[in-house]
């Protein structure tokens, strides 16, 4: 039975964005700070730290999840993604991404990357959503700059471009 | 908002669990989905010495029928049960209550048992384990016991579960024949802890009617059945005596009145509902 003290730092291993990722943390450390201190992934923006405002939403074993509300210990061997994942090559914006400037679905860009993984899980399970369910997905996210609208504009429009790519 | 330090354990074993839970007492903490324990240590209104990880046992995963029940296992996540196929068939008040729970974000990761454990007077399971007459299953080093859901919300955040014990599974009762459900809830945003949430599930005899958000822990009613304004009587009357209290999110007087207007309106569902 692994115990892990308080004091020191255990070593955390887990993939992230595909690339095996590892690091040393106190079983205190929450997932935001490893990714941000430890492995340098400013991506992840930290809001609330409490659940509440959804910046630090990342993926773990393809589900979107808080990483405010993860220890870094407990995804040890898990599957991580995190908006650096995104873009498909450097240069290049994913489709969503692309849809969320054509749309001006941001503007500080703070609540942005946890929105951008959120909504890219949601688009995968949910191909051709309409505006309500959008909406109550985005309840679970924060954001004091646009009213949400273009947002929403921003998802359809990529579900829409989705299906294309999927379709040609 | 940092939590204070502590231990980690990542059981592999239910015995380790549970000499831990019996070494370590009220220090300990288990770790499921952490989704309510997380904001706990962040905020520290919990500082355990060690806090255990259980997700790592398969013994604790999966929902199963058993004796007329929906019985979740500690390790289920709420997503999970929410995408089980039958829930709708078997439990409707669960299908119709799960949406509610905290966000797609969160329900990914929470687990249906740490909500149960957690027993937050706004949280949608303990209402929902409550209004259906469910048990929860607890197992320690020295026992094995079931207790039912009126016997194991005792107070504000405080469950009849002794420190050395783990929540192992809960049993939600399948729908009977004849029994009509409803849920409703009243916040501020979609996802966000209950302002008030109501259940109500008619039957032959009568109905029940539980209520959420108000008191320090969820309560449930029976009544015999009601016609007319008897209903509003009674609503009435349980609004006065749940003792609601102001705070930062609604008055006192705006929750016994969501008690009586929305707690009508599920019970008129629940009565459309009946099959």
């Amino acid at each position: 039975m692994p115990r892990l003290n308080a004091g020191s730092r255990h070593r955390v291993r887990f993939t992230l964005n595909g690339r095996p990722v590892e690091g040393e943390a106190e079983p205190r450390l929450l997932l935001t700070d490893f990714l941000r201190h430890v492995l340098g992934m400013t991506g992840t923006h930290v809001g609330c730290e409490h659940g509440v405002c959804g910046a630090c939403t990342v993926e773990i074993d393809g589900v979107p999840a808080r990483a405010c509300l993860t220890l870094a210990v407990q995804v040890e061997g898990a599957r991580v993604r995190t908006v650096e994942g995104l873009a498909p090559e450097l240069g290049k914006l994913s489709v969503l991404q692309e849809a969320f400037r054509r749309h001006h679905a941001l503007q500080c860009g703070f609540c942005t990357p946890g929105i951008l993984m959120s909504l890219e899980n949601f688009l995968r399970n949910h191909p051709q959503p309409d505006k309500a369910a959008v909406r109550e997905h985005l309840a679970g996210h924060l954001c004091r700059c646009t009213g949400y609208v273009t947002i929403v504009n921003a998802a359809l429009d990529a579900a829409t471009k989705l299906r294309q790519t999927h379709h040609a | 908002m940092k939590p204070a330090a502590f231990d980690y354990i990542r059981a592999e074993t239910l015995a380790e669990v549970h000499a831990t839970l019996a070494a370590e007492g009220d220090q300990a903490r288990v770790i499921a989905g952490g989704q309510t324990l997380l904001p706990m240590l962040s905020m520290r209104l919990a500082r355990p010495s060690v806090v255990v990880d259980i997700m790592r046992l398969s013994e604790l995963g999966g929902i199963s029928l058993e004796r007329g029940g929906i019985r979740v296992g500690a390790r289920v996540r709420q997503a999970e049960l929410l995408a089980w196929p039958r829930l709708a068939e078997r439990q409707p008040l669960l299908a119709a209550v799960l949406p509610w729970v905290g966000h797609a974000q969160t329900r990914s990761r929470g687990t249906v048992c740490g909500s149960i454990a957690h027993a937050d007077p706004s949280a949608e399971l303990p209402l929902a384990l409550l209004a259906l007459g469910g048990t929860v299953e607890l197992s320690s080093k020295r026992r094995r016991r079931k207790v039912a859901a009126a016997d194991f919300f005792t107070g504000l955040m405080t469950t009849a579960r002794a420190d050395d014990e783990l929540i192992e599974a809960v049993c939600f009762p399948c729908r009977q024949n004849g029994h009509g459900h409803a849920f409703r809830e009243f916040g501020r945003r979609h996802g966000d802890f209950a302002i008030v949430a109501c259940a109500a599930i008619v039957h032959d005899r009568g109905l029940r009617f539980a209520v959420g958000g108000v008191a320090d822990r969820p309560v449930a009613c029976d009544y015999p059945a009601l016609e007319g304004g008897a209903v509003d009587d009674a609503l009435n009357a349980l609004a006065w005596e749940l003792d609601a209290r102001d705070d930062l999110h609604a008055s006192a007087r705006f929750r016994r009145d969501l008690v009586r207007r929305m707690g009508r309106e599920t019970i008129n569902e629940a009565r459309r509902c009946r099959v």
